[in-house]
């Protein structure tokens, strides 16, 4: 979409001026300053689905959409989470970190805070994998994804 | 050389062709005012409302098929134009709407007369723009004008902030336009156009069923040519009288929740539903489940996000309505083929019998007016040649029902919307169109209220608008809806205090007129429409009690007719 103010505010406000849910949103300009790339989950039935595409389409700064669901697709989301690491628990943090393939990237006395990267099934799977009581704060980025093989989202 | 972006303003409209700008000065407007004040190419109509000014250009872009320009203030000006906005956004209408802003500095400090109106308008346009640069001003003034009327129309706002317009800059005016994001499909699918004209050989039973989007795209001739080919029957929505000439045989009304009874029962009868230019309103559906349940249905229009929004659609067709009905001609013809001439006669016979229905009877022998003897005569004092404005509720549909509209951009009222206050307004904007014209204003007591102020705009500029106020004394469909649904229970829809209309008009400087007796309804109206150069205020007391029939209640399938 046209990377300009309003863009964003415009599609947040069709979805909620027709009800749709939006689940995830992430929007970064992209190679070309003139232009943002949004990635948006949502979820709705078949119909639902279309009509969102065919009224995101309509808005004169959307330039171009596809809808990853269409075909084979790679789904990423990045997550940050601050956990309690202290005496004993501090090798179990690191060794669910490792398992997950995840990283520390910052450390403390008594903190980890551990970067992964994944789909969100992933990143749900090691929040729960983790002692509850131990999370201090979590931020997930929203999901963002590419097509797989020749498929692009190009202008 | 450089100029002003006041000044850059003022050219751009020129440049656009535009002939009359509505508005309504202040303070963030004070620059555009002044250069305007120094030219007189494009002339500006002072209205006494915000809204007016919006409504005003809606009637003038409806009655001409040309966009409809606005300009107020930043703040209240804005904001009292966002109905307006909203009244032609719903149906489809171009309006370029400038609106000022505070100076760039002050923008986000809660500055006087600041309000967020890129915002506040997002969503009721079509698109809009905040202008940050005075060498952003005439290409966005460009574009405005580009979006506004191309592809599905609508209403664009240009917001312009007070120092955007007393920057300069060098003037140069874009011959055209292209936006890499805007590219609106025009030419519909052949293969589906096939498909449509395949499906419509076949039918035993078929209807066309067509809008506004035949009135936007000026494709009157093509449907009339296209209808009269195949024989079908047509019925046009709300927005879509005058499209087909109502006095046509094949003509069967108006459909939906107020049309007559062989619309709807075609509707819910038949095999094959063309449906062109319409968008399958809950107003026309009634209960979507119910509708149409032995139809395979064709859908023509020109945005994609209309085809199967509400009714699913079995060959749907992307395109300019106009372009796709010439390209079915042309296909129609080729073929050499004929719908099924015995089912068609069959067809007919069932609507011939619905048709002497007579849904739109009434009583013609009461002592007191009834409104649709009113229409009635309207129709025939003027002929049939009328541009007819009205407002919201029961005379609408009266006015809808009992006016035979043989054009289009004749009959001008908020279908989508259903604003109240519009018809008055947008008369003036018919008027200033069409100076020698008979415009009507088909209105009631309650709606004739909301904007009532501009019976003096109406004087300004000799505005010979003729208001027919059927005065029930009553919020009509409110009334209708209680009586009905609500078992009699009359909350707030009783008009008390009422104005006397007739001092009222006086006041104004006009020619006020009471009528309360039948008898005196067709001479009184010869004789304002006699007054060629007056604004006449017909206040005729009529019947509290009548309502609209047929009526689909809410919920109900579109045979489920309430009749009189």
């Amino acid at each position: 979409m046209e990377n300009e103010a309003g863009a964003l505010s415009r599609v947040a406000g069709l979805f909620s001026a027709r009800g749709y849910n939006i689940e995830s949103l992430t929007v970064a300009p992209t190679e070309d300053p003139s232009l943002s790339r949004m990635t948006l989950v949502t979820r709705g039935t078949d119909e639902v689905i279309e009509q969102i595409t065919k009224q995101l389409n309509k808005l004169i700064d959307v330039v171009k959409l596809m809808d990853m669901y269409e075909g084979p697709h790679i789904e990423r989301e990045l997550m940050l989470i601050k956990v309690r690491a202290a005496n004993g628990g501090r090798e179990e943090v690191k060794r669910l970190a490792d398992i997950f393939r995840g990283r520390i990237v910052d450390v403390t006395d008594t903190l980890y805070t551990v970067e992964l990267t994944g789909d969100g099934e992933k990143l749900d799977a090691f929040i729960a994998a983790l002692p509850q009581a131990d999370i201090i704060e979590v931020v997930r980025s929203g999901v963002t994804g590419i097509a797989r093989g020749e498929r692009a989202l190009r202008v | 050389m450089e100029l002003s972006g006041a000044d850059i303003f003022v050219h751009c409209l020129q440049d656009e062709g535009v002939e009359m700008v509505f508005g309504y000065p202040g303070g963030a407007v004070l620059p555009i005012y002044d250069a305007l004040y120094q030219q007189d190419k494009v002339q500006h109509i002072l209205v006494r409302h915000e809204q007016a000014a919006t409504h005003a250009a809606d009637g003038y872009a409806r009655s001409t098929g040309k966009p409809g320009v606005v300009l107020v203030t930043s703040g209240p000006g804005a904001t009292n134009a966002v109905t307006g906005i909203a009244t032609a956004y719903m149906d489809s209408i171009p309006l370029v709407v400038f609106t000022g802003q505070v100076p760039t500095a002050l923008i986000g400090n809660d500055a006087f007369q600041e309000v967020d109106s890129v915002g506040i308008t997002r969503p009721c346009v079509k698109h809009n723009f905040l202008v940050k640069r005075v060498e952003d001003l005439a290409e966005t003034i460009k574009k405005a004008f580009y979006v506004a009327t191309t592809g599905r129309p609508g209403p664009v706002v240009v917001d312009i902030p007070k120092d955007v317009s007393t920057q300069v800059t060098e003037y140069r005016y874009p011959k055209r336009i292209s936006m890499r994001s805007y590219n609106p499909t025009v030419k519909g699918h052949p293969r589906q156009i096939r498909k449509a004209v395949e499906l419509m050989l076949e039918a035993r039973r078929p209807v066309l069923y067509t809008g506004g989007g035949v009135v936007l795209d000026k494709a009157s001739r093509a449907l009339v040519e296209f209808t009269r080919l195949l024989g079908f029957p047509i019925t046009n929505t709300l927005m879509g009288l005058g499209s087909y000439p109502a006095t046509d045989r094949q003509f069967l009304g108006m459909l939906g929740m107020h049309g007559t009874y062989e619309a709807n029962m075609a509707m819910h009868n038949c095999d094959v539903l063309v449906a062109i230019g319409a968008r399958f309103d809950d107003r026309v559906t009634g209960n979507v489940e119910k509708f149409c349940p032995t139809a395979r249905i064709v859908h023509v229009d020109i945005d994609p996000a209309s085809i199967s929004k509400n009714v699913k659609v079995d060959v749907p067709i992307v395109g300019a309505v106009g372009q796709v009905l010439r390209e079915m001609i042309k296909q129609l013809k080729a073929t050499g083929r004929r719908p099924d001439e015995a089912a068609l006669a069959e067809w007919w016979k069932q609507i011939e019998e619905w048709r002497a229905m007579d849904c739109l009877k009434y009583d013609r022998d009461s002592d007191q007016i009834k409104p649709q003897q009113v229409l009635e005569t309207l129709y025939k004092v003027t002929r049939g040649k009328a541009y007819v404005t009205s407002d919201v509720g029961q005379h609408q549909m009266w006015a809808a029902q009992f006016y035979k509209f043989d054009k289009p951009n004749r009959w001008i009222n908020s279908g989508g919307l259903g604003t109240m206050g519009f018809g008055f307004p947008a008369a003036m904007g018919v008027q200033l169109a069409h100076p020698d014209e008979t415009v009507v204003c088909v209105t009631g007591e309650g709606s004739i209220q909301m904007c009532i102020q501009e019976l003096s705009t109406c004087l300004q500029y000799g505005l010979p608008v003729k208001i027919v106020n059927l005065n029930n004394r009553y919020l009509g469909m409110v009334r209708q809806w209680q009586e009905f649904f609500y078992q009699g229970r009359y909350a707030m829809s009783y008009m008390e205090s009422l104005p006397d209309f007739v001092r009222l008009a006086e006041s104004y400087g006009h020619v006020g007129m009471q009528i309360t007796d039948p008898a005196d309804v067709e001479p009184a109206m010869k004789e304002a429409m006699k007054m060629k150069d007056r604004l006449v205020f017909m206040n005729f007391l009529t019947d509290p009690a009548e309502n609209v029939y047929p009526m689909v209640p809410a919920g109900a399938g579109q045979n489920e007719m309430i009749l009189v």
